[in-house]
This record gives C-alpha cells, structure tokens and sequence, in this order.
C-alpha cells in the first residue's frame, strides 16, 4: 500500500484548493489525483502519487543529479574526489 | 515512463556497483527504512551487485507489517458489525489477527470494501447514509496527509456516518528505538524518500548527530538505492556521519508544508504500539480532541483479548534487523504469502513477501 508512483498531469480541474484534481497519466493510465498538496502544480509537471494525492512535483534538475554522479564515475572510473 | 525506465538502467546500476566496491575496504552494514525499498532490493537483485562486506538489513517501514495486532482485531471486530460498510487498503485483508484475519470477515459476509484512497471513503459514506462506513487509517508520514485530509473533509462537511480506526506511525522513533537496542547492527540508514517528502529531513539531524551515524535520504529506484548506499558508505569510510539527500528531486529540507499543516490540524502525537516490536513513546499518530467524535475507537467501544497467533514468527526480530527472514524456521514452509503466519509475509513491502517473491536467500 506504500508505493508512490510518479505520473504525467495532463489536466486540471475544481477551484477548492483543498479538492483541486488533476488527471495523471501513468504511462497511459489515467487516474484523478488530488492536488491540495501540490498548489502550484501545473499541465504537464510530473507528480509523486500516493493514495490519490500528488505529494511532491518532481523537480527536472534535481532529477539530472544521479546521472552527474554516473558521468563522473564513468569518467574518471573510480569513486575519488567525486562531489555529490 | 519518465522518472521511471532511466533509472533502472543495468549498465549504470553497475557503474554504481563498481564504485561501491572501490570505496568500501571494510565491512558495512546499513539498513533501508522503507519496505517499498525493500521492495526493490529484492526485485531487482540489488544486493548481488554488493560487494560481500555490504550487508543490508531490512527495517520496520512497512505499515501494513507494524499494525498491532491489537488495531487489527478491532477492525476485524467492527467489520463484522451489521450495518457497517468497513473500507480498508488491500494488503490488510489478509494481515492475521488473534484468530482471523478481515478477508475471513468478508467472505462470512461482512461489508469490506478496498479502497485505494481515503478520499473514497467519503463517497462510499455519502452514497450510503444509512450505514455507518468505517475507514482503516494506518500508514506512515506518507499516507498521513491522505488520511488527515479525508478526516479534516469529513468534520467539516459535516459526514456523520463515516469513522476512522486510526493506526499512524512515525519514523524517527523507531531509528532512534533500533539505535538504543544493545542488538543494533546498523552503521548507517537509507531514510525513506517519500517519507521524507512530506516531513523533510530536519528531524533526522539531531539522530546523526547524537548517534554518530550516516542517514541518506533515498528514492526507490534501484539507481536511487545503490547511489544512497554509495554516499552512505562513503560517509562510512570517511568517518562521516551526516544527513544527506539523494532523492532531491522530491524532498526538499523542510518537506512539504502544505501537507505537514493538515497533519498538525488533524493528529497529535502519541505513544504506539508496534506489531514484533512494542510500545515506541511518540512514535504514533492520533486523533485531536476535536476530531474525537471520528475516531472509530470511540464510536464502536470493544473490549477484546489480543494474542499473537504464531509463537513462530520472528517478524519483530526481522523488522529491527536483528534477523533475516530466511532464518525464521517458518519461511516458506509453514509461512506462504498464501497461508501468512506473520504482517511482513502478507504485504508485497514486507521484508518475507520480499525475500519469498524474488527467492532471495542470503545470509
Ligand atoms: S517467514 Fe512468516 S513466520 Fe517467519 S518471520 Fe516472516 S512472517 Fe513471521
């Protein structure tokens, strides 16, 4: 029951914050996710889905981190003096 | 999928492998929280790609696995009740109690439906007026916000006929609660990712610190559990101990604030009781005063004698790390995902579905 996923909006709709829903496609299957704890999620932004509600807009930067830490660790082909 | 495939990529799985093995000279053992890490682990091989002085051990972050048995035999108690609808999530039908389990309920009768949110509980308890309609709330800090905010919804659209049998647990006292066990083994933690989402990782700083100990934040991607097992071993070998964040594409430091205010709004904190494990002080969530006419504790009062069925199970022992479950006699022999004798055998985030599912058997 734990799992979280993530999920591509696709639309949104409600003005209530706290009932404001969001279609989310999970690779191609779409479910209506709560929004009240994501309020500046928009279109297209990719979500965390956990029991119906989006708990986090995943952030495209942040998201590039690991595959720095690959790039460096594939360059230099060992561990030091790597910055994470 | 995005944010998916990318990071289960075997070649870069390997590549983070690879730089496990150069950095560790010494034996390390960590422990991941979550049984949706756990999860992972066991599904994609994880700790083959290890060197053999890495050993992981598997902690008590699977809801559905900590349930006391007592809050399961009061469900079973008011699923049972004519004239209630009993909403719950899946994985808690088959979750023994002292002597059955909710699917037994269901299939002499009882009115069990699964649900996937809380929210839907509300809609069942709309669309059905004459019936009291019970929701099973148990989870972590994950599910918490889902859980606050369908009970927030209920009082204040004025629901009458919809209760929660509240079963909320904490992280942060039950690292501390394995920390202080004289049996504890763990040198470092992998910290729940979406745990972390909602709460931040403030909490965990004062634990590094007193305890001396690495806890990295980690997603549950494999990609994401070798990096956060690569940074914690490289706190290890260099005689750090620090909070850090791997999965920084959903946790920022302060969480999530929005979701944090509906807890405060809807739960206080109280002592729990932890199924294997016992009662951990402020390790639980609980209902307000103001939400009391909720709690279906209050609502449904029983007096009932709980006791664990199988003198077997060594759930306890395997949630706190101190066992895995293939040293349980019971493993995959009396105990099936089939025909469970203990939690961690019946959710897929539990440590012996785990180990059974993917026949992992290490030592
Ligand atoms: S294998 Fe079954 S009996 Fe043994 S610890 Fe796991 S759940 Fe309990």
């Amino acid at each position: 029951m734990c799992l979280a996923t993530p999920g591509k909006i696709t639309s949104i709709s409600g003005n209530d914050p706290l009932m404001r829903t969001g279609m989310v496609s999970f690779s191609g299957i779409l479910k209506e996710v709560n929004l009240a704890y994501t309020p500046e999620a928009k279109i297209n932004d990719y979500v965390i889905v956990h029991v119906g509600f989006a708990i986090s807009i995943l952030n495209e930067e942040e998201a590039h981190r690991v595959f720095e830490t690959l790039d460096q660790l594939n360059e230099f082909g060992n561990s030091e003096d790597l910055k994470i | 999928m995005k944010f998916v495939d990318e990071y289960r990529n075997s070649k870069e799985a390997e590549l983070f492998a690879g730089a496990i093995a150069k950095t560790v000279t010494r034996p390390w053992t960590l422990m991941e929280i979550c049984g949706g890490q756990t999860h992972s682990i066991a599904k994609y091989s994880l700790q083959d790609l290890l060197p053999a002085n890495i050993t992981l051990l598997h902690g008590p972050g699977c809801p559905v696995c900590v349930t006391p048995v007592e809050q399961i035999d009061k469900a079973i108690h008011i699923a049972g009740l004519a004239n209630v609808i009993f909403c719950s999530f899946g994985d808690m039908l088959r979750v023994p109690g002292s002597d059955k389990d909710l699917l037994a309920v269901k299939s002499q009768g009882g009115d069990i439906r699964i649900v996937y949110s809380p929210m839907d509980a509300l809609k069942i308890a709309i669309d059905n007026p004459e019936k009291e309609v019970v929701f099973f709330a148990i989870g972590f800090e994950t599910t918490a916000p889902a859980n606050a905010m369908a009970i927030f919804k209920t009082k204040a659209d004025n629901i009458k006929n919809l209760s929660f049998l509240v079963s909320q647990v904490i992280v942060p006292p039950a690292i501390c609660s394995i920390l202080e066990s004289p049996k504890n083994r763990v040198q470092g933690f992998l910290a729940a990712g979406h745990v972390c989402t909602i709460m931040g990782y403030r909490e965990y700083e004062p634990i590094s610190k007193k305890h001396n100990i690495p806890i990295v934040v980690t997603g549950f991607e494999p990609l994401d559990i070798l990096q956060g097992i690569f940074m914690c071993v490289k706190q290890l070998e260099a005689g750090r101990a620090e909070v850090e964040n791997q999965y920084s594409r959903s946790v920022l430091k302060e969480g999530n604030l929005s979701a944090q205010k509906i807890i405060q709004e809807v739960f206080h904190i109280i002592p729990r009781q932890w199924r294997g494990i016992g009662k951990i002080e402020q390790s639980g969530l609980g209902l307000k005063d103001a939400y009391a006419s909720f709690d279906a504790e209050n609502r449904f009062p029983c007096k009932l004698q709980s006791q664990e069925r199988s003198t077997e199970c060594i759930s306890g022992l395997v949630l706190q790390g101190i066992k895995k479950p293939n040293d349980c006699p019971a493993f995959g022999k009396s105990c099936t995902p089939e025909s469970p004798l203990g939690a961690t055998m019946v959710s897929t985030e539990g440590a012996c579905a785990a180990y059974y599912r993917y026949q992992l058997i290490q030592s």
